[in-house]
C-alpha cells in the first residue's frame, strides 16, 4: 500500500512511524524485516500469502 | 515572537567539485575520438571515419561521448557536447548498440498484461546474482572490484532517467517526478543516492569522484550504462527508458538486504551498508511507482509505447545477466 506525503503509521505495539519519503509503501504481508514499512519480502513469499 | 531554526537540509558544504579526466581508449575509434576532444576547441574536430576495433572500443568510445552531456571532463571543452562530427560517432555507435539489443530481445512476452503480470515476469527472468553472491561469499577483494565498477552508474545514480521527464504526458510526468525527487534526497544533498554512494566509496577506502574507475569497468558495465544514457537521450527510446527504470526498481529492493547483509558480514563501514539499506525501502516504492504511475499512465496515454516498454525491461535485466555472469566468471565463482 502507497502512501503520498506526510503520515504517521501507528504499528500493532501503538509504536507511532512518521514517514519520511514523498511516498512510502507500508507492509501489507506481515513478513517484512523494516515494519511498518514494505522491504520487497513478499515476493518470496509463496503465491497465497501474498496480499 | 521565537520560530525555531529546524531545517531537514544539510549544509551543502563540503560536498566536493571533483576532477574528472579521460579515461584511457581501448581502440583506435577511442584514440582518434579522444585526441579530438584533447585538442578542441583549438583544433576542428577533424572528420572520423576509423571503425570501432572491438566492443570495448566501441562501448568506451560511447561512453566518453555521452558523459558530455552530465559532468563532462575538465580538460575537454563544454562545446564539445554538440560538435556535428562527435554527434555523427555518437549516432553511429548508439545505432551498433540498440540494433545488437533489438537483435537479442525474445520479443513482448505473450499473454502478460504490463499491470498485472509486470513483476513475475520479471522474477521469471532470474539470472546470476552478485548480490547473494556479495551475501554469502563474496571475499573483500571482490566487493571492492564491484563496488569500483558499480561506480560508474551509481556515481549518477538517476540522472540518465532524468532526461525523460520533458517526453513523458502527464500522469507519467508527475510520478517520475516524485520518483527522482526521492533519488535526489527530497531537498537534502545528504540524502542523495549519488552522494550516498560517493560516501561509501570513500569510507570504503576507494575514490569518490565520478569515472574514476573507468578503466577497470569490463565491456558489461560500459553497455549497461551506455544503453540507459542512450535510452534517456532520446526522445524516441522514452518508452524504453521506463521500462528499464521499471525493471531496475523491481530488482533492487531485495538484493539490495543481500548487498547490505554480505558488506556488514566482510566489515564494511556503515556509510557503504547505508547506501544499500535505504535502497530496500526506497525502491519497494519505486518499483511500484515505475511500474504503475510512469509505465501504465505512459502506454494509456501513448499504446505504441508498451512494447518499447518490454524492450527496455528486457535490455535492462539482459544487461545485468551479462555483467553478473562477467564478474562471477572473473572470480572463478559459479554464474
Amino acid at each position: 500500500m502507497l502512501l503520498r506525503g506526510d503520515h504517521v503509521v501507528r504499528d500493532d505495539d501503538g509504536v507511532e512511524h512518521r514517514t519520511t519519503r514523498p511516498v512510502s509503501a507500508v507492509c501489507r504481508c506481515g513478513k517484512s524485516a523494516s515494519k511498518p514499512w514494505c522491504d520487497g519480502t513478499h515476493k518470496v513469499l509463496p503465491a497465497k500469502l501474498r496480499p | 515572537m521565537e520560530v525555531a531554526r529546524c531545517s531537514r537540509h544539510g549544509s551543502a558544504e563540503g560536498y566536493l567539485e571533483y576532477v574528472t579526466t579521460l579515461p584511457k581508449p581501448r581502440g583506435p575509434l577511442g584514440v582518434a575520438v579522444l585526441n579530438a576532444l584533447a585538442d578542441a576547441p583549438t583544433r576542428e574536430v577533424p572528420r572520423i571515419d576509423v571503425a570501432p576495433e572491438s566492443p570495448d572500443d566501441a562501448a568506451l568510445t560511447l561512453w566518453v561521448l555521452h558523459e558530455l552531456s552530465y559532468g563532462g571532463f575538465d580538460e575537454v571543452d563544454d562545446d564539445a557536447e554538440s560538435d556535428p562530427e562527435l554527434m555523427r560517432v555518437r549516432r553511429r555507435l548508439e545505432r551498433d548498440l540498440e540494433a545488437d539489443l533489438r537483435r537479442r530481445w525474445p520479443g513482448v512476452p505473450e499473454g502478460v498484461e504490463l499491470g498485472t503480470g509486470f513483476f513475475d515476469w520479471v522474477a521469471d527472468q532470474d539470472g546470476p546474482s552478485l548480490a547473494r553472491f556479495v551475501q554469502a561469499q563474496a571475499t573483500e577483494d571482490q566487493v571492492l572490484d564491484l563496488l569500483r565498477v558499480r561506480s560508474v552508474y551509481h556515481l549518477k545514480e538517476a540522472d540518465p532517467t532524468t532526461w525523460v521527464i520533458p517526453r513523458l504526458p502527464t500522469a507519467a510526468k508527475a510520478a517520475l517526478v516524485e520518483l527522482q525527487y526521492d533519488e535526489y534526497g527530497v531537498g537534502d544533498p545528504a540524502r542523495l543516492h549519488s552522494h550516498l554512494f560517493a560516501r561509501g566509496l570513500e569510507a570504503s577506502g576507494l575514490r569518490p569522484e565520478p569515472g574514476a574507475y573507468v578503466d577497470e569497468a569490463p565491456l558489461e558495465i560500459l553497455e549497461q550504462n551506455n544503453a540507459l544514457s542512450m535510452f534517456g537521450l532520446r526522445r524516441r527510446l522514452r518508452g524504453a527508458a521506463v521500462g528499464h527504470l521499471a525493471a531496475f526498481e523491481a530488482t533492487s529492493s531485495l538484493p539490495s538486504r543481500r548487498m547490505a547483509q554480505g558488506l556488514e558480514r566482510l566489515g564494511f563501514p556503515a556509510e557503504m551498508v547505508s547506501y544499500y539499506t535505504e535502497h530496500v525501502e526506497a525502491d519497494a516504492v519505486h518499483e511500484q511507482v515505475a511500474l504503475r504511475d510512469i509505465c501504465v499512465s505512459l502506454v494509456a496515454a501513448e499504446p505504441a509505447q508498451e512494447p518499447e516498454v518490454w524492450f527496455g525491461a528486457w535490455a535492462c535485466l539482459d544487461l545485468e545477466n551479462r555483467t553478473a555472469t562477467r564478474l562471477l566468471s572473473a572470480w572463478g565463482a559459479a554464474a
